[in-house]
């Protein structure tokens, strides 16, 4: 220490520097280095320990994941709608290739493709490792399945990867119903963290909405690599649970004659049955070919189904929403006969047109109908008796009837983009544009005009409920979900959603006049009648907003998208009901001869398919409705009636 | 050379233990980060470790039982020899891994820059143990060792190894310091030091400049420059308290760890060892360079004392930079991680430098 004091005295800068003192700073500088070196170790090895463990092992862990098989689709006789098919690709692991140049070119004539040596050069400049796989080509088709089979051996190196690929067994047949999958959208993925980056998910449909049933779960491999990636041994195999599969309530041979029996219209067909909410076909065209998005759809083939102005990919029996036109009357009828304004007996003279305010409100039939009663007038579609009903009853108690039977909301069947179409009231109307009810508006109201707008599926299901006598049930499309061995996971039974309290006597009224649109003298509704089976419908055509100027060109030499919408809504038999279904042809002109005749070729498949009980010998059946109109001597005019539908 | 019986009785058993558990330690640390499962064949490197230590005692015994008093005579000599061979090497070296370090001597392979290290302590101590003049020694007196420096310098950089020219800057200038350089010269070589550093960037490689860049802020390119220092300090905090078990860690087996047999070595072994591994190697280092210093305190000569601390200050500086850098707290910059690492020429040439100390704290009981 002596030395040390000597050192620092004010003499040091000439004393002889001695080494000890200086082996002392010397010593504390080490040792606070020293200690600034562990403390570093402390705090990467307790303190951040867990997250270089976690590190650590996501540098060493890749996870290979195995999509679970997709569930299947069936109809109700357990035909297959939807299944999940090998799609083949050609993989090149371009370590194993011996020649490279040589193997590709003969793998390019093998497939007929001239793109394999630009493929592996992406990968290449990607920086993929030599012993990752390269898919050279994808959805190789049968041929050049087995072409790479057969030439193997001459193509060291590449083999055939098996893809499982949604196949749509029909391809545009219920493609609104069914659906289709694609791959996971980046923004799903941030909401679904059991879904990664490539995996296959519902978008549309079924197939969206039943997602979760028909995925199943992914298993996967944990497997170890090296810092390049090599694969050195499986860790750990989760095995994969395969998704359920669903069977529908659909009829396929039903469904492809409605959708045969659409033909070329837009529009779209409902077909329910009115005893369960089951749906038996559901059509919307035009329509799409949901194989084309399983394949991986190009950008060319997406913007051409997005903006083809037909809008091929709207469900129009759920969301598009029309005019209900004179299909409508059918409930000015119930509500008015229900809120007693309107008898059986109530008539009513029409002229050809009405004065209401100051204004005239014309009949269709510019001849008028004369006087008739309520049953005739549904017959005949006669606007002025429905304008009076509409003025006695008013619009709130209208709208009430109206929604009880389901306009204005919607059904809650299991489909995304379902619309609620509108049921105006005052208190609508007060709220959508702040303004009172014009009562003049009612008028329009009545005949299915104005604001009134309505789905395919809300009239199917109005017919279904004045076949059933008012039992308004949740439509259901899917009956079971099974598990991969058929046994039945899930049963979804009839759900009624509520009961609308209609006197029988008033539905009387209404089903028999509903028969003789069909089946009477003079009615609109012809087009679907059918020889053994007594049929029950009303025609309607809804008025597409058209020119001033053009009102009167001749309807035949209108352009297309001025023509007028064409409804029928049908139930049969009428005793009994075993079907219920809506039709809207767009532009179709004239309900009862563009909408009749698809919903006669529905229901005669129908009842090829399922023939009520006793049908053979039910011919008194079919008569006897045909009886029951008491009022059938009031006849409304014919001739024309039958030419211009309503 | 008649052997003394004090010179077996005085025998520094302490530094001689910490010496070989060290290239204990190490010599696991290769096998470890070299296996290849019990399947494969014992990797060559670890055999050849293994006689390496075995020669390495072999030397330590001898410059143990060496009068350290002599080598003065041979520095000269010696430094002369290795300027030779580093000058050899930027003649007809062998390269790897961009820089051109060895020498081929037929079976051995030679890495004179490790021998370097030795040298210029030597030469340097030979120069130094004259007492410095009042006040310490000036600048001018200064000029010789400069050039002394300078001369290894030139041909370390040139390879390129900068690792091994920071070391010999880093060891003179220790030895400069604890010889007695003048306080006013050490303050103004400093300053001059923090502002020639800037201008050393200048004239650093482009591969150089990267790695302090990527020192600085690893994340900004993890799979380039950076991921080595990432996956070092991964494999060390893997480790946590008590390791992955010996030959058990993943980051080595798997490849992740850049030069994972020498520069690296210390994230192989923390990762298997854990802290209190790192306690144990760090508390043997610090046991051989405490024992250093205090035979630096307790030498009968000036040469002796200087000689402990060059020698001392080799192990300190090289250990500090390796896991400084391997733990992510200095830029990565190839040093070995002195006794551990492997590599015969760093190894021998520790282990000689031990018989060295030894021999200076043995022969105060001498004269």
């Amino acid at each position: 220490m002596a030395r040390w004091r000597y050192y620092n005295s004010s003499k040091r800068t000439r004393a002889i520097p001695r080494i000890e003192p200086r082996l002392i700073i010397l010593s504390v500088f080490i040792a606070s280095v020293l200690a600034v070196v562990t403390v570093r170790l402390y705090y990467l090895q307790i303190i951040r320990h867990k997250e270089f463990v976690e590190l650590a092992d996501r540098n060493r862990i890749r996870i290979n994941r195995l999509p679970a098989l997709r569930g299947l689709v069936f109809d109700v006789r357990h035909r297959p709608l939807v299944d999940t098919r090998p799609s083949f690709d050609a993989v090149m692991v371009p370590e194993d290739v011996r020649n490279v140049n040589q193997t590709v070119t003969r793998l390019e004539g093998f497939l007929g493709e001239d793109n394999v040596a630009a493929k592996l050069s992406q990968a290449e400049d990607d920086g993929r490792p030599p012993f990752d796989p390269v898919t050279v080509e994808e959805h190789l088709d049968w041929q050049q399945v087995v072409s790479l089979e057969t030439h193997q051996l001459q193509l060291p190196g590449v083999s055939l990867e098996v893809m499982p690929q949604r196949h749509y067994i029909y391809g545009p047949v219920a493609a609104h119903l069914l659906g289709y999958v694609g791959e996971v959208a980046e923004g799903d993925l941030r909401h679904a963290s059991d879904y990664r980056m490539g995996d296959e998910i519902g978008k549309f449909g079924l197939e969206r909405v039943f997602e979760s049933q028909l995925r199943g779960q992914a298993g996967g491999q944990e497997i170890e690599v090296d810092s390049v990636g090599r694969r050195l041994k499986l860790l750990r195999e989760i095995p994969e649970i395969p998704g359920q599969s669903v069977v529908l309530s659909l009829d396929l041979d039903l469904q492809q004659a409605a959708e045969k029996a659409m033909g070329n219209w837009s529009g779209a067909l409902v077909a329910i049955d009115p005893n369960t909410g089951y749906v038996l076909a559901m059509v919307s065209h035009p329509t799409f070919d949901p194989n084309v998005f399983a394949n991986g759809i190009t950008s060319v083939q997406w913007r051409t189904l997005t903006t083809d102005p037909a809008h091929p990919l709207a469900n129009r029996a759920i969301a598009g929403t029309y005019p209900p036109g004179s299909t409508f009357k059918l409930i000015d009828a119930i509500a008015g006969l229900e809120e007693r304004t309107l008898t059986p007996e109530t008539t009513y003279f029409c002229p050809g047109g009405l004065y209401y305010g100051n204004r005239e409100y014309h009949c269709w039939r510019k001849q008028g109908h004369g006087t008739l009663s309520v049953h005739h007038a549904i017959v005949a579609s006669c606007d002025v008796f429905f304008y009076q009903v509409g003025i006695h009853l008013g619009i709130d108690r209208l709208a009430q009837w109206a929604h009880l039977l389901g306009l204005g909301e919607k059904s809650g069947i299991d489909l995304d983009n379902e619309r609620p179409g509108v049921m105006p009231s005052s208190l609508w109307k007060e709220k959508r544009f702040r303004q009172r009810w014009y009562p003049a508006e009612t008028l329009s109201v009545a005949i299915g005009q104005g604001y009134v707008a309505a789905t395919p599926l809300q009239m199917a299901m109005v017919a279904a409920e004045i076949a059933n006598g008012g039992i308004r049930y949740k439509p259901q499309f899917v009956k079971e979900e099974e598990a991969l061995d058929g046994s039945v996971v899930r049963k979804f039974p009839p759900i009624v959603e509520r009961r609308i309290p209609l006197d029988p006597v008033v539905l009387d009224i209404v089903r028999s006049a509903m028969c003789d649109v069909v089946n009477g003298g003079g009615g609109t509704g012809h087009a679907a009648h059918l020889d053994n089976i007594t049929v029950c419908g009303k025609t309607g055509t809804s008025q597409v907003v058209k020119e001033a100027g053009n009102a009167r060109i001749p309807e035949d030499k209108e352009p297309m998208k001025y023509r007028d919408h064409g409804w029928f809504v049908a139930f049969a038999p009428r005793d009994h009901p075993q079907i219920a279904i809506a039709c809207v042809i767009e532009h179709g002109g004239h309900g009862g001869s563009s909408a009749g005749p698809v919903v006669h070729d529905v229901l005669q498949k129908f009842f090829e398919l399922y023939p009520p009980p006793g049908s053979k010998p039910a011919a008194p059946a079919n008569g006897e409705p045909q009886a029951a109109p008491s009022a059938a001597p009031e006849s409304p005019p014919e001739g024309s009636v039958a030419e211009r539908a309503d | 050379m008649a052997l003394d019986r004090r010179l077996v009785y005085h025998f520094d058993w302490t530094l001689f233990v910490m010496t070989l558990g060290l290239a204990g330690l190490g010599l696991l640390s290769v096998l470890s980060a070299s296996w290849g499962g019990p399947k494969h064949a014992l990797d060559p490197l670890v055999v050849r470790q293994l006689i390496w230590i075995g020669v390495g005692t072999a030397m330590m015994a001898g410059a143990a039982f060496f009068d350290y008093r002599a080598l003065a005579s041979y520095a000269y000599p010696l430094y002369a020899m290795t300027v030779v061979l580093l000058a050899a090497v930027m003649v007809s070296g062998h390269v790897t891994g961009g820089s051109r370090r060895w020498l081929n001597l037929g079976v051995l392979r030679l890495e004179p820059s490790e021998l370097a290290k030795l040298a210029l302590v030597l030469v340097m101590v030979r120069y130094l143990r004259e007492e410095p003049p009042r006040g310490g020694w000036s600048f001018r007196q200064m000029i010789i060792p400069a050039v002394l420096l300078g001369l290894p310098m030139v041909l370390v950089l040139k390879q390129p190894d900068l690792g091994t020219g920071i070391i010999l800057v880093l060891v003179t200038a220790t030895l400069v310091f604890a010889g007695g350089l003048n306080g006013r010269v050490l303050l103004i070589v400093m300053l001059a030091g923090a502002l020639a550093a800037p201008a050393g960037w200048h004239y650093l490689k482009p591969y150089q400049k990267q790695r302090l860049v990527s020192f600085l802020n690893p994340e900004s390119d993890p799979l380039g420059a950076g991921y080595h220092i990432i996956q070092s300090e991964i494999a060390i905090g893997a480790g946590g308290a008590w390791g992955k078990g010996f030959l058990k860690g993943t980051q080595a087996r798997l490849n992740f760890l850049p030069e994972q047999t020498t520069d690296f070595i210390f994230s192989v072994y923390a990762e298997e060892f854990g802290f209190a591994g790192s306690i144990l190697l760090m508390a043997l280092y610090a046991g051989v360079i405490a024992r250093g210093i205090w035979i630096a305190r307790h030498a009968r000569d000036r040469f002796g004392q200087l000689l402990a601390v060059g020698l001392t200050a080799i192990v300190f500086w090289q250990v500090a930079i390796n896991i400084g850098m391997a733990s992510g707290v200095l830029p990565v910059v190839g040093i070995p991680l002195p006794l551990v690492s492997y590599g015969g020429s760093s190894l021998i040439a520790m282990m000689a430098a031990m018989g060295v100390m030894i021999s200076v704290n043995t022969r105060r009981y001498l004269f």
